[in-house]
């Protein structure tokens, strides 16, 4: 009896044991990656949250102001967010309704089987590989007043009084960024959609044609009800990508001419750089994370809506 | 299948169907002309861009605009750096990517899918959202303008993605093999590294392409954190290029194009593979 007994504690002791490394094990196995996350991203935002609420330079211990910082982003005229949200929302549409729906129309078009399919495919998908500084550098020589090829197609075909300086013009300055940010990633939202569509079984396809459907029909009405998902997917990073956005931003106007241009990540740059309010830079950074999150689940939702 | 056809042609009107390749092509066109526009100015005088031969191939090949890249504008140094900070963090996100992934899909416990869930709030959650306290922390040890500076958060900001990839690889390897290496004396350890880890080969090509590609373009980071030439990321290299030689093309054509073409290189080898990398990083998620 007493030696059955010292068996089972004997048993135990090694169960423990067993889920105690195995409990350790987990854990190491989990440690690099939960270190760079929690240290990179997870406690910095805690910290930009909390100093989201304070008046700081940087370097002086900060002053607690409440929501001021909050406040003051959106009513206070010398901080400028409001104009460099609403740049990044002019962004946000043109993605949504231009961007988007030539996407969706090449990659139905290319989902139909023509000739050449792959090629298209490659060849629209290139410009997304190419760092974005690049790409910035070759419109501002396409931009160029002088010597720009754009001015000098106009002029070509005798629009000479369309040439523009457009980078420097305040009224054209926005559409200077809009444009190439457009065009580099219709490739990327096209392959999304094509991968969907080419997953839409093709005895779908096939029933729909004998009943009689055209291309176009069968593309409303079976294609692109299957690709909501991914019409979802693209949605969401074509609105978040738009309110993050900053490269092209800071290489084609670099938030000019006069904040004509800014977006909120050139403002938060500059927070910290040229007027040394790490606070507000913060609150930036939480307006960010909570706009974007909240446009997600606001797409979501509303993808939800019509869905039913 | 007879039938289908003569379905499809009795449909297709060639009229649409000319008009379709026509805008195909156009587009075609538009997206490879930039590039066109790139490789033959790199090798144009300022004479050739700015009036005698605008687009054509260039009458003269000026191979010195790309020795200027080089040697003024540095941008051999840039591309060494470019390497070594998207290799490395290449390095440390697949390393840490698989370790936590195999924690979270074979090993049975209970927090595993409320960690995944954590990990992929990394998804949506934008980088900026880091920039200030990483900004204030580095300058005040004096971290900033070092390889780590960057190094450290692209592995952590590519960490959510490898994870996703590399859970869709991962659970499709039969969870017979780890009972089997258990059986045969393998512990957890053992087993990620002699089965799990060379099983996950194509996801190393996945993740990698996708990484690469994040961190050889990342400029933000790379602005903000580097302010001395000699660790400038290629993007920041050709920032400060371009505001150097602002009335000279060529060098800077140069540049874009030593900037562009290892990717460029690599996408025609390997563009199944690349357009699958990004359908798997966006379609799971």
């Amino acid at each position: 009896m007493a030696d059955n007994n010292s068996n089972q504690n004997a048993a135990n002791k090694k169960i423990k044991n067993a889920g105690f490394r195995k409990g350790l094990d987990i854990f190491l196995f989990l440690l690099p990656a939960i270190l760079l996350f929690v240290g990179i991203l997870i406690a910095p935002i805690a910290v930009s949250l909390y100093r989201s609420f304070q008046k700081w330079d940087g370097f002086q211990p900060g002053v607690f102001i409440g929501i001021k910082n909050y406040r003051d982003l959106f009513f206070s005229g010398s901080v400028h967010f409001v104009p460099a949200l609403k740049n990044a929302l002019i962004i946000a549409f043109f993605s949504v309704f231009v961007q988007l729906p030539f996407s969706l129309l090449l990659a139905l078009l290319l989902g139909r089987k023509y000739k050449g399919e792959r090629f298209f495919l490659t060849v629209y998908f290139m410009p997304v590989l190419i760092s974005t500084v690049v790409i910035g550098q070759l419109w501002l020589k396409i931009y160029n007043p002088d010597y720009g090829i754009l001015n000098r197609v106009l002029g070509a075909v005798g629009l000479s009084n369309w040439q523009h300086i457009w980078v420097g013009d305040p009224k054209t300055a926005l559409g200077a960024v809009v444009v190439p940010t457009i065009w580099q990633y219709i490739g990327y939202h096209m392959l999304l959609m094509y991968a969907g569509v080419k997953g839409v079984s093709s005895d779908l396809r096939e029933a729909a044609m004998l009943d009689g459907a055209t291309n176009w029909q069968v593309d409303r009405y079976v294609v692109i009800p299957v690709i909501k998902p991914i019409i979802r997917t693209s949605v969401i990073f074509a609105v978040t990508g738009s309110l993050k956005s900053y490269d092209l931003v800071r290489i084609i106007t670099n938030a000019g001419p006069t904040h004509k241009t800014e977006v909120p990540s050139t403002l938060l740059e500059d927070m910290l750089f040229l007027r040394n309010k790490y606070g507000m830079g913060s609150t930036i950074s939480v307006m960010l994370i909570i706009l974007c999150f909240a446009f997600a689940l606001a797409i979501t939702a509303i993808f939800k809506e019509k869905g039913e | 299948m007879q039938l289908e056809e003569r379905y499809t042609i009795k449909k297709s009107n060639p009229v649409v169907k000319v008009l379709v390749y026509i805008l195909l092509v156009i587009w075609a066109f538009i997206n490879i002309f930039p590039i066109y526009f790139m490789f033959t100015f790199s090798f144009k005088s300022n004479e050739e861009i700015f009036g005698a031969n605008v687009i054509g191939l260039p009458h003269k090949w000026l191979w010195s605009n790309y020795v200027s890249a080089m040697n003024t504008g540095n941008m051999g140094r840039y591309f060494v750096n470019s390497v070594l900070v998207t290799t490395i963090s290449i390095f440390i996100s697949l390393a840490a990517a698989m370790m936590a992934t195999y924690a979270l899909t074979r090993i049975k416990w209970w927090g595993a899918g409320i960690t995944n869930a954590f990990f992929m709030l990394g998804l949506t959650i934008p980088l900026q959202a880091s920039i200030v306290p990483i900004y204030v922390l580095l300058s005040k040890l004096h971290w900033l303008s070092h390889y780590s500076t960057l190094i450290v958060p692209y592995s952590a900001f590519t960490l959510s993605m490898s994870i996703l990839i590399c859970t869709g690889f991962m659970v499709d390897i039969p969870y017979d093999l780890d009972e089997a290496a258990r059986i045969d004396g393998c512990g957890l350890w053992a087993t990620f590294g002699r089965i799990i880890v060379p099983l996950l080969k194509p996801a190393y090509a996945t993740i990698g392409i996708y990484a690469f590609l994040q961190c050889w373009n990342e400029f933000m980071f790379a602005n903000v954190f580097i302010s001395d030439a000699e660790h400038r990321t290629l993007p920041v290299g050709i920032k400060a290029l371009s505001g150097a030689y602002t009335t000279d093309w060529g060098p800077i054509g140069a540049a874009l194009v030593i900037a562009t073409f290892p990717t460029l290189i690599v996408y025609i080898f390997l563009c199944r593979k690349i357009q699958d990398s990004f359908i798997a990083g966006a379609v799971k998620g």
